[in-house]
């Protein structure tokens, strides 16, 4: 069986499994890296969302076969290491989403704050300002409907991130 | 079923419960013996409360306004609610394993919130957690209707108060002052002296050698101190941390991913497969089994059990719905549809009239049906999000042929519900592929699996006749046709036994009518004084998988009766506030609605295309009002984004709720705009179309709940003050006055009266995904989508 190399929240990982498997069942079911979730397995709900080099990504439409030795995989549980937070510290982001106090079942709300984050991020390097249109585009499915209070933490994280 | 039995005999009926003792606070309850303080209350007997209302032609009370659902739940808990304790342990926290499912709702949280001021306890002190499947509890275990805080707050809360009061009792001995000097704070009870003792010190010493019975004082609303206060949900910082577990997440020793292959036809059953060495050969493959629903394989990961379930090749049996698409069951529904019976009206009377289909809907949530199984060949070990798992456990035990104590059955937090986790259809599915297997499963449905196959809400009409004499409503009569919806959760059960609990004349009208009538009876409740008012549902075609979706039948009937409403204002020259204000016959319904119109500023000068609308409901003991401001302009309506629809744009959202005593308003809020999100969906995208036997959606870019590009870009929630000292119930409270308003403010912009809901449903917005086979190919284009 092939060996599977990449950078996983910081720290290179290896794992024997076939290379058509699809990332987010070798982050779930292989390293038992749980903050992805599962939420349709085609790209659609975004429950997954992750980052690939600080890029949003979704793992359950990418083979592992196609991730290089130093493609740097970054789930939630990562994220508060994306900006060098220290122990039990958390991402702007994930801040934002606390004082807003946006979970209600909590499922999809990993894949909201790894979208937000890259979203923010995009936006920034096109050399603009979060606006509403932005918010618009984001696919991430909840099925709580906690929509309201993620526009309003996306706003606020952007500010913090700043 | 009938519900009729024993009810013709219910002539000693006072007008029970109405709110577990609300009002009262004096209570019995007990000390468990044990070595840690434990109590526990003790309502069996319960007290009464009381209805009134008074204004247009008046409207003889309906049956939800003397008794509706959540008393009868409520009536249905109260026996057995001295077997929920409250445990004092010796580190100073409280314990509470609280007999309902936690699926987004923010129970954990408002439950910690009420034992922490009736235990003087820091909220950070109290830990609550879901109890495992308790048989014992009979039907105060089911966790739906927004019942579970209407029907705890009590008796949480005097289980609580005996704790606190034996607490006290041993900090007497111990600090040598009589129980009135003493008080208690954050945990501690203190002495005149200042001398203090700890909760935790205390718990050993106030335990009871065995269990003695104690009357008790519940605090005044004066002294609460967290309730009523906006409190974070206890699991906000794991869910925003990726630690949150949900049943998928759970570490079961060799309980490795399974799936199911399912047929191509709505219920479909396996034949035959006919490949199986090949499946088994697959990278990956374990296990293989035909189980009832389809043919199950067992892999080293889901990717796996996807691909598998893919390459397999299964003779089929028919389905339940073969050939039948959503043309002809509403066919069937107009043919069972009960005719409007308008009674004797004045001469110079004119009527109006509407008629309304609504598609079936998912009530799918974003974490799908799954469930963990350990089957042995004397025991098994069950683990899901189950709302009611009492019956989750005796099914399984059924099914395996095991006795009810050989399956252990744990509650898991679940990724949402909506109504969908009120059933046990994957733990069932589990527990049989585990037992065909021989090996643990974690099985998991896939997202295509769940708009073709799970439960979904029933396609239905709505019908209304309205007669209007100048400016009075004489009559008002409405008909639901709907496809059966399932009941056989527990739901039924607790109402055979619990209807005696009901008014006499409650049960006279309930008299004879089976489950879905009388639950339709106890929920279905018209707010305003129409005169003589009728609201009646009649049932046809069992062959889908249904059941309730965040309501049940409320969001139907009322898009239905409220747009009705508006066109009686209009032919008397009322606007639809001015309508609204002058029929509506509840003063809390009157309160939201005058709330909503100030603040959402009803009235305010729209584009030509845009539109205002305003709608109210009643139900879960309380009341909410909506106003909407909508954009049907063609540069919104036809914005285009990439496998989506989008169509008219809800611009403002303005909620008003009732709730009753209110114990987290930011969980209130929270629910409001959730509410919103899903009447929203109701009335604009989303439904399933049956054709051919199947239903075609496969995913969320198919079956089209909310997403961001229909959201309001403003949503203000306004909680209301509240006369009632009882909690309402808040989970599905908006979505039926949501649904509304957006369906006024529809046609109001548009001038045009739609007839089927939602109103996107004559257009297939999507290309079906495969049926054989039965659940798409993982995506490997994803690096192209990173952004």
């Amino acid at each position: 069986m092939p060996k599977q190399t990449f950078v996983l929240n910081g720290e290179p990982v290896t794992v024997d499994v076939e290379d058509d498997v699809r990332v987010l069942w070798v982050l779930r079911d292989l390293l038992g890296v749980q903050g992805p979730k599962y939420g349709c397995g085609i790209n659609v709900c975004k429950a997954c969302t992750s980052h690939l080099n600080g890029r949003a990504f979704n793992p359950c439409s990418v083979r592992v076969g196609d991730l290089a030795e130093e493609d740097r995989v970054t789930t939630i549980e990562g994220l508060p290491g994306e900006v060098g937070a220290d122990d039990g510290e958390l991402h702007p982001m994930q801040e934002a989403w606390i004082d807003r106090d946006v979970p209600q079942c909590g499922y999809c709300q990993p894949g909201q704050i790894m979208a937000a984050v890259a979203l923010v991020k995009k936006v920034k390097r096109e050399g603009r300002t979060l606006q509403e249109s932005d918010l618009d585009t984001i696919r991430n499915i909840c099925r709580c409907g906690t929509y309201t209070r993620i526009r309003e933490a996306v706003e606020q994280g952007s500010r913090a991130m700043s | 079923m009938s519900i009729s039995q024993g009810r013709s005999t219910g002539g000693s009926t006072s007008g029970t419960s109405t709110g577990a003792g609300v009002g009262r606070r004096s209570f019995l309850g007990y000390v468990i013996g044990g070595s840690t303080l434990v109590a526990a209350a003790d309502l069996a007997v319960q007290a009464t409360a009381n209805p009134a209302h008074a204004g247009g032609v008046p409207s003889p009370p309906q049956v939800p306004e003397l008794y509706d659902l959540e008393d009868l739940q409520t009536d249905a808990a109260l026996p057995t609610s001295a077997l929920i304790t409250v445990e004092i342990r010796e580190d100073g926290t409280a314990h509470f394993a609280i007999p309902r499912m936690e699926v987004g709702q923010g129970i954990t949280t408002s439950t910690a919130m009420i034992l922490a001021d009736e235990l003087d306890l820091p909220l950070s002190k109290v830990e609550v957690t879901l109890a495992p499947a308790r048989p014992e509890l009979v039907f105060n275990q089911l966790t739906g209707g927004s019942n579970t805080t209407v029907s705890t707050y009590t008796p949480i809360r005097v289980a609580a108060a005996i704790a606190r009061k034996a607490l006290l009792d041993a900090a007497a001995i111990e600090l040598g002052y009589a129980v009135t000097r003493l008080k208690t704070y954050k945990g501690l009870v203190e002495a005149p002296d200042g001398a203090t003792v700890s909760y935790g010190d205390l718990s050993a010493k106030a335990a009871a050698s065995s269990t003695q019975q104690v009357e008790v004082e519940l605090k005044p609303a004066a002294d609460r101190k967290v309730v009523g206060t906006p409190r974070n949900r206890d699991d906000a910082r794991a869910a925003v941390t990726g630690r949150k577990q949900f049943t998928m997440d759970l570490d079961v020793p060799d309980a490795l991913p399974t799936m199911i292959c399912r047929a191509p036809t709505l219920n479909g059953t396996p034949k035959a497969l006919n490949n199986e060495t090949e499946i088994l050969r697959m990278p990956g493959v374990t296990h293989v089994a035909l189980v009832d629903t389809g043919v199950a394989v067992r892999a080293r990961t889901f990717g796996q059990c996807i691909d598998a379930v893919r390459a397999m090749d299964v003779d089929w049996n028919p389905g339940t719905a073969e050939g039948e698409s959503d043309a002809t069951i509403l066919k069937k529904l107009r043919q069972a549809e009960i005719p409007l019976a308008v009674p004797k009206v004045p001469l110079l009377a004119t009527t109006v009239e509407a008629d309304f289909a609504f598609a079936f809907r998912s009530s799918a949530a974003l974490e799908p049906n799954c469930a963990i199984a350990d089957v042995r060949d004397d025991s098994a070990e069950i683990w899901a999000g189950l709302k009611v798992p009492i019956l989750a456990q005796e099914n399984i035990a059924q099914e395996l042929g095991m006795r009810v104590d050989q399956v252990k059955v744990n509650v898991v937090t679940g990724g949402g519900s909506f109504g969908h986790k009120l059933f046990s259809d994957a733990a069932i599915e589990a527990a049989k592929t585990s037992r065909a297997m021989g090996v643990p499963v974690r099985l998991m449905w896939h997202r295509a699996d769940e708009p073709r196959q799970g439960r979904l809400h029933p396609m239905c009409t709505s019908r209304v006749r309205a007669t209007v004499l100048g400016k009075n409503v004489l009559t008002f009569e409405q008909r639901l046709t709907s496809v059966v919806t399932d009941f056989s959760h527990g739901l039924g059960e607790i109402i055979s036994s619990t209807i005696d609990e009901a008014p006499t004349e409650v049960g006279r009208k309930l008299g004879g009518l089976g489950f879905s009538e009388t639950i339709f009876t106890l929920t279905q409740e018209l707010p305003y004084d129409f005169g003589v008012v009728t609201q009646l549902l009649s049932e046809t075609d069992d062959s889908f998988n249904t059941g309730s979706m965040r309501n049940i039948y409320s969001p139907d009937t009322a898009v239905a009766s409220e747009l009705v409403v508006d066109q009686i204002g209009r032919k008397m020259g009322l606007d639809p506030l001015e309508v609204r204000r002058r029929f509506v016959k509840s003063d809390v319904v009157r309160r939201c609605l005058d709330t909503v119109a100030r603040e959402g500023r009803w009235g305010r000068r729209m584009p030509k295309g845009m539109a205002q609308g305003i709608a109210v409901h009643k139900e879960y003991k309380g009341a909410t009002a909506v106003l909407v401001e909508i954009d049907c302009r063609p540069e919104t309506v036809n914005r285009k984004i990439r496998k989506a629809v989008t169509g008219p744009r809800v611009t403002k959202a303005v909620i008003a709720v009732d709730a009753g005593l209110v114990i987290n308003p930011r969980g209130v809020e929270a629910q409001m705009q959730g509410g919103f999100m899903d009447g929203l969906a109701l009335t604009l995208t989303s439904s399933c179309h049956l054709e051919d036997g199947h239903f075609l959606e496969a995913s969320w870019d198919n079956y089209f709940y909310t997403r961001q590009w229909n959201v309001p870009p403003e949503v203000e929630v306004h909680v209301v003050e509240s006369d009632s000292e009882q909690p309402g119930g808040v989970g599905e409270a908006a979505v039926g006055s949501s649904a509304a308003a957006v369906a006024c403010a529809y046609v109001r912009a548009t001038k045009k009266m739609p007839a089927y809901f939602p109103i996107n449903h004559a257009e297939l917005s999507f290309e079906p995904k495969s049926f054989v086979p039965p659940v798409p190919a993982s995506p490997t284009d994803g690096l192209k989508y990173t952004y």
